[in-house]
């Protein structure tokens, strides 16, 4: 992977076969567990009627989903605020529908643009901040999962289970943070 | 025979205290994460907000250092509808009244 550079309205990058297996692998995972918390969505008669979808009103028990789909409030852990539950569960039932939209269609977008082969990527700009917005959920995903701190050092003790999936979370944050700055005005 | 169930409630509070809550206008918070890049979260901010780089760079500092900083406020529409737009954009961000 060399950095990405902007020409104009294309945005290009290059990955190699082994990166885009890594990259698409990881984007079909997470695009997976959305779709299916998607699917778990409320099915209702009035719903189809009015075209008006409701998702799920509880936060997600899976780490890494609460951390993709957050709470529209901040809930004090011991003793929430009634009122404030009440109204993330209803602002969650609101936007969910569309936040999973989103989601998943910036990794069909990703899934799409990358060739399980690698090579150049030419990106149009609406397609470069699919791919942002995607590569920041993933490393969402695996910060969470591997229990990623500020001060993260660059490398684990190799008895760290986690230590070769470090490795990948750090490549992506590159490669997430040269697009940022090719995007950036 | 029915009648349109009234779009806007207008509820006369009587404890001043409660008529102050309804005045305060709402808060969008960006809370810091570990995993978010800085030059993302500016980047979020510019794009979002329109914020100019030095605006957008200062509070995501704020972020950084203090741990949140309040990003926009105003009705409890718009708030809504930004929070709704920094989760698309995977940032940590939710809502309150002012206090």
């Amino acid at each position: 992977m060399k950095r990405w550079i902007r020409d104009g309205d294309v945005v290009v990058g290059r990955l190699d076969r082994q990166e885009a297996a890594v990259v698409r692998g990881l984007v079909s995972q997470i695009q997976d567990m959305l779709l299916a918390r998607a699917e778990e969505a409320p099915q209702d008669e009035l719903a189809e009627l009015t075209g008006i979808r409701t998702g799920s009103s509880e936060a997600p028990d899976d780490p890494i989903l609460g951390r993709l789909l957050p709470d529209f409030h901040r809930l004090d852990d011991d003793a929430p605020d009634p009122d404030e539950v009440n109204s993330a569960a209803a602002l969650r039932s609101l936007h969910e529908p569309e936040l999973l939209d989103h989601k998943t269609g910036a990794a069909e977008t990703v899934l799409r643009t990358c060739s399980p082969d690698g090579g150049e990527i030419r990106l149009t700009i609406a397609e470069a901040e699919a791919w942002m917005s995607s590569l920041n959920d993933v490393r969402l995903a695996l910060g969470t999962a591997l229990d990623v701190t500020e001060d993260m050092p660059e490398e684990l003790p190799p008895e760290d289970p986690r230590s070769p999936h470090l490795g990948v979370y750090h490549w992506l944050t590159w490669v997430q943070d040269t697009l940022v700055e090719a995007m950036s005005p | 025979m029915t009648t349109p169930v009234e779009q806007e409630r207008t509820q006369p509070e009587a404890v001043g205290e409660e008529v102050a809550a309804e005045d305060r206008p709402w808060q969008t918070v960006v809370w810091n994460d570990p995993v978010n890049l800085m030059s993302y979260v500016t980047y979020v901010f510019q794009k979002l907000f329109g914020f100019s780089r030095d605006h957008a760079t200062k509070l995501m500092l704020d972020v950084h250092h203090k741990g949140k900083a309040i990003v926009t406020s105003g009705t409890k529409d718009k708030v809504e509808a930004d929070v709704a737009k920094l989760h698309a954009a995977g940032l940590w961000a939710t809502m309150q009244r002012a206090s």
